[in-house]
């Protein structure tokens, strides 16, 4: 027990939550982080859809990474993400029938987050599948944690509300002339917001910043 | 001016390293070189010296823009009086219109220069001064019932995202007046467009007359929407239409222009060009353009309604933001004047176009200079080749 949670697995699961967040640090996974913020229900979906998928996938591939020919490991990984995708894709419909029409075509698009295979080749392919899954999972809920702060403050600012509970809009607010602000609901602002987590990661960790 | 030099001189050291003051330090500096030329000079290299610093360049188109908002402030009172059946005169209508810019212009210079201090006192440099022009900019280019929190938070905004996360004055790629009026427009649309915001119903003081639900609409917002081309008249010359608060009078930015151009401030070859493009793509839309109002509205009526000429003179001419080279110039402005007729007339959300025309021309300039310059570079290299052979 002592050698799962040692220091370098504790390590390899809370970097990506921090100082090598897969958002922030190594600046993957912009696109889906600017398309499925609008809202804080969505987002929370998505980051754990990527959470899961991620962590099975190093997995499976760990497990598979003896046996994979080198010059055909991109497609064997590709295989196995797409069934990962399909599955949670088919359990979205099932269960959270609105949520996955909110997300769209990006639970299918989680294919190409370039945080997977980011993963599965600089990861899973050197280590064993333990390690692979708290990577997976660390760097899921890294990725989760980034949407979820951006979601937070576009949710709240856009449309005055969080998980779709009235937050800000009240007669007197209004009366006072307060107005949900539209730029927060549209893409550039999500990018923005991603930008002054950067900055204020990179203000507070001076070893984060180029030379 | 003795006396004046020599209190700055007594009070100085509170304010340099270890005195009481020093927090304030980016604060006096900025005071004091804004009142008297530095006498500090560049220690080493080659430097080009000009009698005009950008101190004094600010300054002077301030002084340009003066005309436009004595003007707009008359035009914001005249409109209200005019609109609510209230009467007035000249001097009430002034009056009014001035307490309504006032808070406007305030908000800008405290929040803008506010920030401006504290980034300079942090970075330890002395306080930049391209805000003097930003402050003046943002109040005219918004209409008259803007509320000022908002406002504020778009200057704060445009402040910190469009100028000081690239340097700071000079090294802004986009026009921070400007990138102030995009978020207006895009984040609260209903306070900056449409036919409520215009006029202002209120009293200020008990001059005026209140009203609910006041509507008047732009010239060109009306043609977007109803479909009629308003007929041209010499209202739209002098500026007593409704619109934003210093845009309308062509006259007063024609003064404003004749300033910037005879100091050699603004370059007269983006001026030029721009309209030159506006006239040029009126022109074309009315030829063989759609049969909707604004591709059918004739080119003189394109140039004098709205922004353009605003636009043309003060914004396109930024020199940070618009293109350095002087073939560039004549290029940048011509594509300004053409982006700003497709817009008005092909996108049916936006009645007017100047904004968004000269937004996307300044990310192009870097390019329209690079390629010039580079341009340059092979002419020059196969002349050489030429006569060496």
């Amino acid at each position: 027990m002592g050698q799962l949670f040692s220091k370098k697995n504790r390590e390899v699961f809370s970097a990506p939550l921090g100082m090598n967040n897969p958002v922030t640090v190594q600046v993957l996974g912009i696109c889906s982080a600017l398309a499925v913020t609008a809202k804080l229900e969505p987002a929370i979906v998505m980051g754990l859809s990527v959470t899961v998928i991620t962590a099975f996938a190093n997995v499976v591939i760990s497990l598979l990474r003896k046996t994979i020919p080198n010059r055909i490991r991109i497609i064997v990984q590709l295989v196995v993400v797409a069934a990962l995708v399909t599955i949670v894709s088919e359990i979205l419909k099932a269960f959270a029938y609105d949520v996955s029409v909110q997300l769209s075509v990006y639970v299918g698009l989680i294919i190409t987050n370039c945080i997977l295979m980011g993963r599965l080749e600089a990861f899973a392919m050197q280590n064993g599948p333990w390690e692979s899954c708290l990577d997976g999972i660390g760097n899921g809920l890294g990725y989760a944690k980034i949407l979820i702060i951006v979601a937070f403050f576009r949710e709240l600012l856009g449309s005055g509300t969080l998980l779709g509970f009235n937050i800000l809009n009240h007669e007197w607010l209004t009366n006072l002339g307060y107005v949900n602000n539209g730029l927060m609901l549209m893409p550039p602002m999500a990018l923005i917001i991603c930008a002054c987590i950067i900055w204020y990661q990179r203000a507070r960790h001076k070893e984060l910043q180029e030379k | 001016m003795k006396a004046l030099r020599n209190y700055l001189d007594k009070i100085k050291p509170n304010f340099e390293e270890g005195g009481k003051f020093h927090a304030f330090q980016s604060v006096f500096d900025g005071f004091e070189t804004f009142l008297f030329v530095p006498s500090t000079t560049s220690k080493s290299g080659t430097h080009i010296h000009d009698a005009i610093d950008s101190k004094r360049i600010m300054s002077m188109v301030v002084i340009a823009l003066v005309p436009a908002l004595l003007f707009g402030m008359y035009n914001v009172g005249y409109q209200h009086f005019h609109a609510t059946g209230a009467t007035g005169s000249f001097i009430e209508m002034f009056a009014y219109g001035f307490l309504a810019v006032l808070p406007k212009i305030i908000v800008s210079y405290v929040v803008g220069l506010g920030i401006e201090f504290v980034v300079a006192q942090w970075k330890k440099e002395e306080i930049q001064e391209g805000f003097l022009v930003s402050g003046i900019l943002i109040p005219m280019i918004v209409p008259v019932d803007c509320p000022l929190w908002i406002l504020a938070v778009a200057t704060a905004f445009s402040v910190i995202f469009a100028k000081e996360v690239f340097g700071g004055t000079g090294m802004n790629v986009f026009n921070v007046a400007l990138i102030t009026r995009a978020f207006l427009f895009f984040a609260y649309p209903t306070k900056m467009s449409g036919d409520a915001v215009w006029v202002s119903g209120d009293t200020i003081f008990g001059m005026g007359q209140a009203v609910d639900g006041l509507t008047v609409a732009t010239p060109l917002g009306e043609a977007a929407t109803t479909g009629a081309i308003p007929p041209f008249s010499w209202d739209m010359v002098t500026g007593v239409i409704p619109g934003s608060i210093g845009e309308t009078s062509v006259i007063a930015i024609a003064l404003g222009a004749i300033l910037l151009l005879a100091t050699g401030i603004a370059s007269w070859k983006t001026m030029f060009s721009v309209f030159v493009g506006g006239a040029f793509m009126a022109w074309v839309f009315n030829t063989v353009g759609p049969d909707t109002p604004m591709a059918q509205m004739p080119w003189y009526e394109h140039l004098v309604l709205g922004g353009f000429c605003f636009g043309a003179v003060f914004m396109a001419t930024d020199p940070v933001t618009s293109a350095r080279t002087e073939t560039g110039k004549y290029i940048f402005g011509f594509l300004i004047g053409v982006m700003a007729i497709v817009i008005r007339v092909l996108n049916p959300g936006y009645p007017e176009g100047m904004m968004l025309a000269i937004l996307l021309m300044n990310i192009f300039a870097p390019l329209i200079d690079y390629c010039v310059v580079q341009g340059n570079i092979s002419r020059r290299e196969k002349r050489a080749i030429k006569s060496n052979n």
